[in-house]
């Protein structure tokens, strides 16, 4: 990298996170831009549209005090990220400087933070299951290893704690290998963050974690980057150094907010809501980043927090998400209220790599078959306590009646676990067949025989 | 004027350049690194350029070579069990050469250009031949034979054809005027190829998919849309397509999507069987993989490459399928491209071409008499993915416009784990009433009304289920009831169908009218019993009727399927007594 590159004086326009300069050298499409003010402040910027006649650069830190006198210089290279095993028990900002008092990270190598797409001939499926200790995941929405896996929260609800459980509890089944955590916070409060970084410390997972952190006070802009330095971070340890590393990101809603804030900046034709119509292909270019590739040992696994404004699931950032991901967690908020956590409701949550992922070589024989029932099963609880409503209990038949009373013990029972409560598979797979055999055997019509016959309490003395 | 220019602006995937004398759609190579891109828009001496590679670290001033060429496919023996990019280079040579990522500026032949296949001639020296004429073929794979054409636009007398093992370069005929043919052509994606006429669809695609074949079947040469939610199963239903569905070839477009499900589709290609020849499916199958984080222009290319290999298959006398996954993802494509270009938007920001490129695309499925007159089709089935589930977006409507079928996939079915989660009362198909002999001929002549039976108990349910949401089932009439216990059978044991199951996965046609039929059997049975005093309750547990339902789950399920219903009716009419 050039660090003596010419420095320019030749603003025209500022305009929110953007700046906007008349004939320089040629500078490079994504090049990143250092801008120092009359004052002698240094802010960081990057290369968004090139030509022989004008540059528009994104400041990362905001726009304030900039004026024609700002001195510009372009550094001559794409933003990079130095890496290397240093980064893992450190703090750093939003940007990649550390935010922990401690050294500047000794670079083994420099990783451009865009990172390239993995060829899907080159990858690996990932069929490793992940145990959470978590029934409501582990059962229905099974998540493995190298698999992206949201959750779909809302403002109000604890989604923090369930990341955080699975942060704290996952791992593969009769394995103590454990994850590196890379730890993303994008506009979250000061609060909230508080809340990670001591239950990292509380239970050691701090040592074992990268943490790149911009909070809601720091430049809106910076959020860009941000996860892109945590997936590159990632990367670089799964797949240079062989770890399994679980991405936790935290507020996606944050990071396309800013998104837009630049596409608005720039006039561009806004998509949905106000979103640009490239944010499809952005949050692509990050979710896409996991994964397990042939040759390789490590893995990345991502788990990204996103709260869906106003609860509402075709929100363009929740659907977008949707459509990229391997399947979603849902939060309730009507399980919440109920006082039930982890309050997932697991009729929309979904995990499209289950498939690969449960029966008998890994997880248990009968794990799809109880699992599609216990599904069937409360759904259509579901669907009667609205009719229950109308009608009153007494004008169900048997078979309603007895799957309106699963669905209660299903909330309860099943969906219900304490904080720090860690159910083996097997545990949970046994708990749904204690809750099933409520309901008569005739009306479960998705077990197979075979699994009745071995594992119905019933049959089981 | 040389066809050397320099680049003046860099905006994402949208570069401008000046100086080369530029025509529309000519493909050019930007910057030192000679990326691959396609001239879009021209505004004097600017070009406005698409690059199909990142453009990171590209400056104004760099060189952009103009080839002059337009955006082609190489199209010759080698295609088949291939899996490209969005603009034909295949992925595993770009694993060689670039490692696990895909860095940029790597050129990779569509095929390989060395190996020899043994090509028989099937025209003579002094034969005139005209376009479009197999003048010999290769055997491919175990189940394909590989028609060598001559390309469209060319004819003459043959002066000397060969026989023997030759790469797809080397010449193996000439004609008198010297025009030389080699085994491998070129043809411009953007453009169709030319046919001699289009026919009316009459035979289905049969695909093993019991709501598809036979509620609302698709025609082979016909186009589908499969709008749904994210999460509805639009592409477990696409690959169960790709695998079953009775096309002579597939080609697979994961346009856009994600990456892991593509590997899915790469690791379980090669060791499926197909049905329909009992060879191994990626014998034929061409697969174009350009996931979600791979260059936007690409993946707006990808649809054209996968139908451009499509239709040159078809112009064999192939009958070829082709899967899009996810055709919003093209759309969306093309919004990108669009807006980075400043163009006046339409709906939602798509441009105002979006209607027009979307119902193109969908044109060049068809039936067709080809140039050699033979009988070809392309059959076209395009996922779509609208924001929210909600279709009254413009690419939704685009498409359904255009398609004569529509699989509607419903989240609301398949959170109740209901798959395919197609929803039967808002799909349809057009092609029935030109489908209905075929049904007559081949499978039962009863097949339609069979059919019409089925779906009208459907929509009987449909309404019944709005006053049992009122008042409860028990305070129906118990002949009503049994209408809603016939109509769940339908939508338990014949519409929902596991794509997982070993044998549940494909549903023989035959099969599928026997499954209707023990059905409609069941209502008949149950209807004559309760008259003669049956309650409806020991009509409907009958265990024979179980073991009906489980039997679908079993091989060899069509031998003993009428043997079962048979077993069934008779405890059902047992249960009059026992009353």
């Amino acid at each position: 990298m050039k660090m003596t590159g010419k420095e320019y004086r030749t603003i025209t326009d500022v305009k929110g996170p953007l700046v906007f300069l008349n004939k320089t050298e040629p500078v490079a499409f994504g090049e990143i831009v250092t801008l120092r003010l009359a004052n002698g402040d240094i802010k960081n910027g990057q290369v968004l549209d090139t030509s022989d006649d004008l540059v528009i650069v994104q400041v990362f830190e905001g726009t304030a005090k900039i004026n024609r006198e700002t001195g510009v210089t372009f550094m001559g290279d794409v933003f990079k990220l130095p890496v290397s095993t240093d980064l893992v028990g450190r703090i750093l900002d939003g940007a990649g400087r550390p935010r922990d008092g401690g050294p500047e990270i000794v670079a083994d190598e420099k990783a451009d933070i865009i990172g390239a797409a993995i060829n899907p001939y080159s990858r690996q499926s990932p069929h490793d299951f992940i145990q959470t200790g978590i029934s409501a995941i582990d059962c229905c929405t099974t998540l493995v290893r190298g698999q992206k896996l949201p959750i779909f929260s809302a403002s109000g609800l604890p989604h923090n704690d369930i990341a955080l459980q699975i942060a704290r509890q996952a791992k593969l089944k009769d394995s103590d290998e454990e994850f590196i955590v890379v730890f993303c916070a994008m506009g979250i409060t000061a609060e909230e963050y508080n809340f990670f970084r001591s239950d990292l410390e509380r239970t050691g997972a701090l040592e074992n974690a990268v943490l790149f952190v911009n909070l809601a006070d720091d430049p809106a802009v910076e959020r860009i980057i941000t996860p892109r330095l945590a997936l590159t971070a990632a990367e670089y340890l799964a797949f240079e150094k062989d770890y399994h590393v679980l991405v936790i990101y935290t507020d996606m809603t944050n990071y396309c907010d800013a998104l837009r804030q630049i596409g608005a900046a720039r006039e561009e034709v806004p998509g949905r809501r106000g979103y640009p119509g490239y944010m499809y292909t952005d949050l692509a270019m990050l979710y896409e980043r996991a994964g397990i590739v042939k040759g390789k040992k490590g893995s990345i696994t991502q788990f990204p927090i996103l709260t869906m404004p106003g609860d509402d699931i075709t929100h363009p950032i929740p659907d977008l998400s949707g459509y990229i991901t391997e399947g979603q967690i849902v939060i309730s908020r009507e399980l919440h209220q109920q006082g039930i956590y982890p309050p997932i409701n697991v009729l929309p949550s979904l995990s499209r790599l289950m498939g690969s992922c449960i029966g008998a070589e890994t997880t248990r024989e009968d794990h799809k078959s109880v699992s599609d029932q216990m599904y069937a099963a409360y759904a259509q609880g579901r669907e009667l306590r609205g009719l229950v409503a109308i009608v009153g209990e007494d004008a169900l038949n048997e078979r309603d009646k007895q799957l309106l009373d699963f669905s209660g013990v299903f909330e309860d029972q099943f969906l219900r676990q304490s904080r720090d409560e860690d159910r083996s598979i097997n545990e949970t797979l046994d708990l749904c067949w204690t809750l099933m055999s409520s309901i008569d055997t005739k009306y479960l019509v998705r077990l197979d025989q075979k699994w009745i016959e071995k594992y119905h309490p019933d049959n089981r003395e | 004027m040389s066809n050397e220019g320099v680049i003046y602006r860099i905006s994402g995937p949208v570069v401008t350049a000046t100086g080369m004398n530029a025509a529309m759609y000519d493909v050019v190579r930007v910057g030192h690194e000679g990326l691959m891109g396609e001239v879009i828009e021209l505004h004097g001496d600017k070009a406005v350029i698409q690059v199909y590679e990142d453009t990171s670290g590209i400056r104004p001033g760099e060189p952009v070579l103009n080839t002059e060429e337009t955006l082609s496919v190489s199209l010759g023996p080698g295609l088949l069990t291939q899996i490209y990019d969005g603009i034909q280079r295949p992925l595993a040579t770009l694993e060689e050469v670039m490692g696990v990522f895909i860095t940029r500026g790597v050129d990779a032949d569509a095929f390989d250009m060395e190996k020899t296949w043994t090509f028989e001639p099937q025209v003579a020296k002094g034969d005139e031949v005209v376009s479009g004429q197999v003048i010999g073929h290769v055997q491919e794979t175990e189940t394909i034979v590989h028609k060598i054409m001559v390309p469209p636009g060319k004819s003459g007398k043959v002066k000397s054809i060969e026989s023997g093992d030759f790469n797809v370069t080397q010449t193996v005929c000439v004609f008198e005027d010297g025009t030389e043919l080699q085994m491998m052509q070129k043809w411009p994606v953007r453009s169709p190829r030319p046919y001699t006429q289009k026919y009316a669809p009459d035979t289905p695609l049969v695909t093993g998919m019991r709501i598809l074949d036979f509620l609302f079947p698709l025609a082979k040469g016909g186009a589908a849309g499969i709008p749904g939610p994210f999460g509805s199963g639009k592409t477990v239903t696409q690959q169960s397509l790709a695998k079953y569905s009775d096309a002579q070839l597939v080609v697979y477009i994961g346009c856009g999507e994600r990456g892991n499900e593509m590997t899915e589709v790469l690791d379980e290609f090669p060791h499926l069987i197909d049905p329909n020849t009992g060879k191994p499916l990626m014998n034929r199958t061409v697969m174009i993989a350009n996931t979600s984080n791979m260059p936007v222009a690409a993946r707006e290319a990808s649809v054209y490459t996968g139908i451009t290999i499509a239709e040159y298959f078809r112009d064999m006398g192939y009958d070829v399928a082709l899967m899009a996954d996810s055709t919003s993802r093209w759309a969306e494509a093309m919004r990108e491209i669009s807006s980075r270009l400043e163009e006046m938007p339409g709906e939602e920001g798509y441009p105002a071409y979006l209607s027009s490129r979307i119902a193109e695309f969908y044109e060049r499925a068809g039936r067709v008499e080809t140039l050699n007159g033979d009988d070809g089709s392309v059959t076209v089935i395009g996922a779509v993915s609208p924001p929210g589930g909600d279709i009254s977006e413009p690419v939704s409507q685009g498409t359904l416009r255009i398609v004569k079928v529509f699989w509607g996939l419903d989240a609301g079915l398949a959170r109740q784990r209901h798959f395919p989660a197609i929803n039967w009362l808002n799909s349809y198909s057009l092609y029935p009433q030109s489908l209905d002999q075929w049904f007559r001929d081949n499978i039962a002549q009863d097949f339609p009304e069979i059919r019409t039976q089925i779906s009208g108990l459907l929509q009987i349910e449909a309404e019944l289920q709005e006053i049992v949401q009122l008042v409860g089932s028990d305070a129906l009439p118990v002949d009503q009831q049994l209408t809603l216990e016939v109509a769940r059978m339908i939508r338990e044991f014949f519409l929902q169908q596991n794509g997982f199951h070993d044998v549940d996965a494909y549903c023989d046609i035959h099969l599928q009218y026997h499954m209707a039929k023990a059905i409609l059997s069941f209502q008949e049975a149950a209807k004559g019993a309760m008259a003669d005093g049956a309650l409806l309750n020991d009509v409907v547990n009958v265990p024979a009727r179980s073991d009906l339902m489980r039997g679908r789950f079993e091989k060899g399920y069509i031998d003993r399927i009428e043997e079962m219903v048979k077993e069934m009716n008779e405890q059902i009419a047992n249960a009059v007594e026992a009353n």
